[in-house]
């Protein structure tokens, strides 16, 4: 997926991931999409339910190896 | 209008002290308002880490020594050993990059969390307002937490 601005949490566990997002999609313009690289399982449940929480759009989660890349469009 | 997360921190342990602040920062990243009311034990977070301190009356004095607080100087609630524990979850925590307290603190302040001192604890162990961290935003009783805890989705006692 094409993303606008890559965040790496990769090594980071709660809150330090949700964290770096938040202040990392305040740079963002309305549209754009963050991708987070991360590590940790829990990104997998957290990720959406901070965009639910939130008010910003998940478009999904890629997997690999033990790794995460989660895309987030920047709605609010 | 945001919403609100309460908090009130009771214990004075460096792992309860590390659970509360994950919550404050996970609930400001997710753009709620935090208040953290430290009352109890929990004041021992937010003394400074230098300097005595200083109190009237032999039992206040002996309390406040015995009790000195501050964020460096916190127990675990289990498996403290004599600060061994602690080192080696000190360590642990480096190793995964967790934050320090320390740090948590830090952030939670960037991320706009309010911490609130509670007075009547203060007047009971006769603990002064220059004990504690410049970050404290104000001095309180229980009608300023219960004014806040009413418009709070998330109200934790810690």
């Amino acid at each position: 997926m094409k993303a606008d601005a890559t965040l790496d949490c990769i090594g980071l566990y709660c809150p330090m991931p949700i964290y770096h997002t938040a202040n990392k999609l305040k740079e963002l313009e309305l549209g754009q999409v963050l991708e987070v690289l991360a590590d940790d399982e829990g990104i997998k449940v957290d990720a959406p339910a901070w965009c639910h929480a939130t008010g910003n759009e998940l478009l999904g989660i890629e997997e690999e190896a033990g790794s995460y890349k989660v895309y987030i469009k920047k709605t609010k | 209008m945001p919403e609100k997360v309460t908090l009130v921190v009771f214990s004075g342990e460096l792992d309860k002290a590390l659970a509360a602040f994950n919550i404050a920062i996970g609930a400001a990243s997710m753009g709620m308002e935090v208040s953290m009311f430290f009352t109890f034990w929990g004041l021992n977070i937010i003394k400074k880490n230098e300097g005595s301190i200083k109190s009237r009356g032999m039992m206040r004095k002996m309390l406040n020594f015995m009790n000195r607080g501050g964020s460096k100087r916190l127990p675990l609630s289990k498996f403290h050993m004599l600060g061994l524990g602690k080192w080696m979850m000190g360590k642990l925590m480096r190793k995964v990059k967790s934050p320090s307290l320390k740090e948590m603190m830090a952030l939670a302040k960037e991320s706009g969390v309010k911490f609130i001192a509670c007075t009547t604890t203060m007047g009971m162990m006769g603990i002064s307002k220059e004990a504690f961290i410049p970050g404290v935003d104000s001095f309180a009783g229980v009608a300023t937490y219960l004014a806040e805890a009413k418009e709070g989705r998330v109200n934790l006692f810690i």
